[in-house]
């Protein structure tokens, strides 16, 4: 099965998660929100949407039953970060479920896990029995009256888009996992139409965290825009892979050295649908407002083809687009044709500009983050690395 | 098509799955993942019975079941081995544990053994990248695997049986 893997020394070995559920009881809804707020902490699954502010929207609206969902669907390339968590503490991804519940008046939370991840799923429906049995889940919560919540597992199926929170939720309403237009976004009109609040593994594994050690605490580090601490996946070229723990704002460079990676000549960071980052930027910052991080970084070595490198990712982008519209659809074809055409070197100058401004197309007329983004790598290492994709004897 | 013998257990057992996750369209994918693991596929027999409890038009669960990976129409092998074809597991050689994967079971990627004990497909990224080359057996995640212990892990299975 999986052997262990190396994990760097986590914040969320040291939290008790009842200790946790308490402080929020004891502050209350209200402060449990300004809490988060406070703190900075931004959505972990990569959109990087403030948690504190998602909270009082959800707290606002009226309708009822209001859902929780815990986004399992961790399909991001280089991504593990959440299996990790998962594995190791899942109470704390399960009390910040019950934290926002408690202060958003949500009655039903449920976990969505990733198809490849249902080796886990045993373990998971254990720990949520023994929260039932602690009276940690269900009804009166820890004897508050009214105080009623549980947390139900579903799996996925096999799709990368579900971890687009609209097609997660259009998937656990048994159609097909395409993503919705937005607005209205899932606070309005989520699960069954009902307000819905979706949130990464990682960030409620915070939310549990910061009602411990506080929103001080929290964003006592960082940069401006991007508070905290963030949990890594580091994977590719370096001596230790595995999960790590980071500040907000540390360098790639700093990333790259504490994983053994020395020597590297480039980063994908944020996953497929991430940046590019080649060695000459290493002191880029791991920040939203910087290369944005969502939580995988693959390393390359100095013996890597770049092109090689684009095709894997455009392949993934093929097999995993929804097929909804036609710009994700079709251009991530065409975008994959292209750069095989370019190892090739059967490629003019005029067609590269028309892939490149067809990569402008996507971003801007994709439905969903998917169509967006696909083309990040394509363009970036087009551009950084010209001249390992263009010396081919390309008949310019 | 998957051969069913006897249609009346086939609806027994659905029917049974619609008790126990209820009769809304949410139910629908729980159910599904059950019928996928029973039958190693989901046939059109199933979906029909399926659709006429959950009050559904059998081509709404058909457009589900071809939609995600992990749901197949047609019959596929007990065991179902999904090899990660994403740059990190490729970084590790995972054409090298594709290859032997190939040679032991005599059959290329998107196949099926005659005996109906194995299929052999690629899939997206599975998680494991921190320890690749990595697939997956059915549920059970298999990672740093070298090549030379392919053979014992397909033995396992069919010991298994």
């Amino acid at each position: 099965m999986i052997e262990s893997n190396y994990v760097s020394e986590l914040t969320f070995a040291s939290i008790d998660s009842e200790a946790s559920l308490k402080a929020a009881m004891k502050k209350g809804s209200e402060s449990v929100i300004k809490e988060v707020t406070e703190s900075k902490l931004k959505g972990c699954g990569g959109a990087g949407f403030p948690t504190g502010l998602k909270l009082s929207l959800m707290a606002k609206e009226i309708q009822q039953p209001k859902y929780i969902i815990c986004n399992a669907d961790e399909g991001e390339p280089g991504t593990f970060k959440d299996r990790e968590i998962l594995t190791s503490y899942p109470e704390l991804v399960f009390n910040g479920m019950t934290v926002s519940a408690l202060a958003i008046k949500a009655s039903h939370g449920i976990l969505y896990l990733r198809a490849e991840y249902t080796y886990m799923k045993q373990h998971l429906e254990n720990v949520l029995i023994k929260l039932r049995e602690a009276n940690r889940l269900g009804k009166n919560i820890l004897g508050k009256h009214g105080f009623d919540f549980d947390i139900i597992i579903r799996s996925g199926a096999g799709a990368y888009v579900c971890g687009e929170e609209t097609a997660l939720i259009e998937s656990l309403e048994g159609k097909r996992g395409e993503p919705r237009n937005r607005p209205p976004f899932p606070i309005q009109y989520g699960f069954k139409g009902k307000p819905t609040q979706v949130n990464n593994v990682e960030t409620l594994a915070w939310i549990s965290t910061i009602m411990v050690k506080g929103a001080n605490w929290f964003n006592s580090v960082g940069t401006e825009k991007s508070a905290g601490y963030k949990i890594f996946s580091i994977s590719g070229d370096c001596k230790r892979p595995g999960v790590y723990e980071f500040p907000m704002g540390t360098s790639v460079a700093e990333v790259i050295k504490e994983a053994g990676g020395e020597g590297a000549k480039a980063a994908q960071v944020g996953g497929a649908s991430g940046q590019t980052v080649p060695a000459s930027d290493f002191s880029r910052k791991i920040a939203f407002e910087d290369a944005p991080p969502g939580g995988s970084i693959m390393i390359f070595g100095p013996e890597r083809n770049m092109a090689d490198v684009a095709e894997n990712f455009l392949e993934f982008f093929v097999e995993e687009s929804c097929g909804q519209c036609a710009p994700c659809r079709e251009g991530n074809i065409k975008l994959l044709e292209g750069i095989r055409m370019l190892k090739k070197g059967e490629y003019s100058e005029e067609h590269l500009k028309e892939l490149m401004s067809l990569c402008e197309t996507m971003k801007v007329a994709s439905k969903c983050g998917l169509g967006q983004t696909s083309s990040n790598a394509f363009l970036a290492i087009t551009k950084h690395f010209s001249n390992e994709i263009m010396t081919r004897g390309g008949k310019r | 098509m998957i051969e069913i013998e006897n249609t009346t257990d086939l609806k027994k057992e659905i029917s049974g799955l619609v008790n126990k996750f209820g009769s809304d369209h949410d139910a629908l994918m729980p159910i599904l993942g059950e019928l996928q693991n029973k039958y190693s596929g989901i046939s059109d027999e199933a979906m029909q019975i399926l659709a006429d409890l959950l009050h559904m038009h059998p081509i709404e669960i058909q457009g589900v079941v071809t939609f995600f990976k992990f749901y197949n129409t047609n019959n596929k092998g007990k065991f179902i081995i999904r090899m990660c074809e994403t740059m990190p597991c490729k970084m590790k050689q995972a054409d090298i544990v594709a290859g032997k994967l190939k040679d032991e079971l005599g059959i290329d990627f998107g196949e099926t053994t005659s005996d109906k004990m194995f299929s052999l497909e690629w899939t997206s990224c599975i998680g494991m990248c921190d320890q690749g080359p990595a697939f997956l057996i059915n549920d059970k995640p298999y990672t740093r695997v070298k090549p030379e212990e392919v053979s014992g892990i397909l033995s396992e299975c069919r010991g298994g049986k």
